[in-house]
């Protein structure tokens, strides 16, 4: 039940006076209250636990931590040699 | 899939083996709080890939497995009342209560219902105004959200025959428990990520400041987890303590606002029993009062429970950490994922049921150490 998976919003609606979309986790398609995410639009990734988004992913965040990772090989390289 | 495969990448992996086998220099022993991941370090074997000396014990961050006897008790007793729908996660079904589980209700002629998001239970409610039904409320900060917005939603919906059975539990009380154990061997806490999603990570400042302990709030891929154990063993190896964010890209320090805005005033924290370790002060979230109308505890008298756990069953010291699934006799013989004994061996954040998933024996006990 806990566990929460980054989907892609496509669509963003209003339902019974709640903010809902559409959240596309690679092509299974959810309905998902996006109440909780007020500032999520179509073509952001939100984290989605039990039917509700719970966090915008910042996609420059998710770049910078790839980039740290990627960047500690140039480091291990040259500490360990060849 | 965007922002998964990425996170898994092997050669990735790789290199932050490499980087925490230079980094470390002696002995150290971690806690992952959540289920989510242990699951992901057991299934990937990230646990037996570590460098010598470090040792990941498995946290309570299962909820399924920390929901006490009585509320699944109770919540059986329900079902059984005629005219009523009890609605649940799908992984409640088949935890195994003092006599039954509720699937085996389900076969029997209850009316039990799996929903995915409990907003599903509120449109239950609304499609059946004769009949009453009861939403099973349970799981940590990540799920308190939404069962907050499906009371609320169901008070202006204005419906009368909607309640649900709470049991949330918090876990800086509980990761606080943990380190106030006797012989706790816990050095430093890999904290779940998705609950600092919702609720930030300030109430942890205190708790590393107070038993210096390194905290990093910790993402559930393998790359997340390897890095999330890099950052804490930095700490240790630097005679540091803080709070740091290895999951960055979906945790803010506040959290999500809204989000506990919710959560304050539909819930306050009580006191709270977790099965398998006991009571914990203020590690729970009940109704307030405001909200008491849709408490399925008033709503239904079933009398007194007499709960039992099953007696072969070591779940308190697996929550606890004190032993690994591996440590228990009935560890894949009598209790298995379709047979269940105890709590840990039903879901996959039980770290039982993630041991047997990953084809460990008890026989390999000794060589994985
Ligand atoms: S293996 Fe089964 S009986 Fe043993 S502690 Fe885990 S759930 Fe309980």
């Amino acid at each position: 039940m806990c566990l929460g998976i980054p989907g892609l919003v496509t669509e963003v609606e209003q339902e019974d006076g709640l903010r809902v979309g559409t959240v596309d986790f690679g092509g299974v398609r959810k309905r998902v209250c996006l109440a909780y995410a007020p500032e999520a639009s179509a073509g952001d990734y939100v984290i989605v636990h039990v039917g509700f988004a719970i966090s915008v992913v910042d996609a420059a965040e998710a770049q910078r931590t790839l980039a740290v990772l990627r960047a500690m090989g140039d480091v291990l390289d040259q500490e360990l040699g060849p | 899939m965007k922002y998964l495969d990425e996170y898994r990448d092997p050669e990735l992996a790789r290199l932050l083996l490499a980087e925490l086998r230079r980094v470390t220099t002696r002995p150290w022993t971690l806690m992952e709080v959540c289920g989510g991941q242990t699951n992901t370090i057991v299934r990937q074997g990230i646990d037996e890939l570590l460098p010598g000396g470090i040792r990941m014990i498995h946290g309570p961050g299962c909820p399924v497995c920390v929901t006490p006897l009585e509320v699944l008790d109770r919540a059986m007793a329900i079902a059984q009342t005629p005219g009523t729908i009890l609605t649940s996660f799908g992984d409640m079904l088949r935890v195994p209560g003092s006599r039954t589980d509720l699937l085996a209700l389900r076969a029997r002629g209850a009316d039990v219902r799996i929903v995915y998001s409990p907003m599903d239970a509120v449109t239950l409610a609304r499609d059946n105004p004769d009949r009453q039904v009861v939403f099973l409320a349970v799981g940590f900060e990540t799920t308190a959200p939404a069962n907050a917005m499906a009371v609320l939603h169901a008070a202006t919906l204005g419906l009368t025959n909607f309640s649900v059975l709470v049991s949330h539990v918090l876990v800086p009380p509980a990761m606080t428990a943990v380190l106030r154990a006797p012989g706790c061997q816990v050095q430093g806490f890999l904290a779940a990520g998705h609950v600092c999603a919702v609720m930030g990570w300030t109430e942890y400042e205190p708790m590393a400041a107070e038993f210096r302990v390194p905290i990093v709030v910790t993402g559930f891929e393998p790359l997340d987890l390897l890095e999330g154990i890099l950052m804490a063993v930095r700490q240790l190896e630097q005679g540091r303590h803080e709070v740091e964010n290895q999951y960055a890209r979906a945790v803010r320090r506040d959290g999500n606002t809204a989000a506990r805005a919710a959560i304050r005033r539909v819930f306050r924290v009580t006191d709270r029993t977790w099965r398998g370790i006991g009571a914990i002060p203020d590690s729970g979230l009940a109704l307030t009062d405001e909200f008491a109308a849709f408490d399925a505890r008033r709503r239904f008298d079933v009398g007194r429970l007499v709960v039992r756990e099953h007696p072969d069953c070591v779940a308190g010291d697996i929550l606890t950490g004190a032993k690994t699934p591996l440590d228990c006799a009935a560890y894949g013989t009598a209790c298995t994922p379709r047979t269940p004994l105890g709590a840990p061996m039903v879901s996959a954040e039980g770290t039982c049921a993630a041991y047997h998933n990953a084809g460990r024996r008890r026989e390999d006990r000794h060589a994985s150490r």
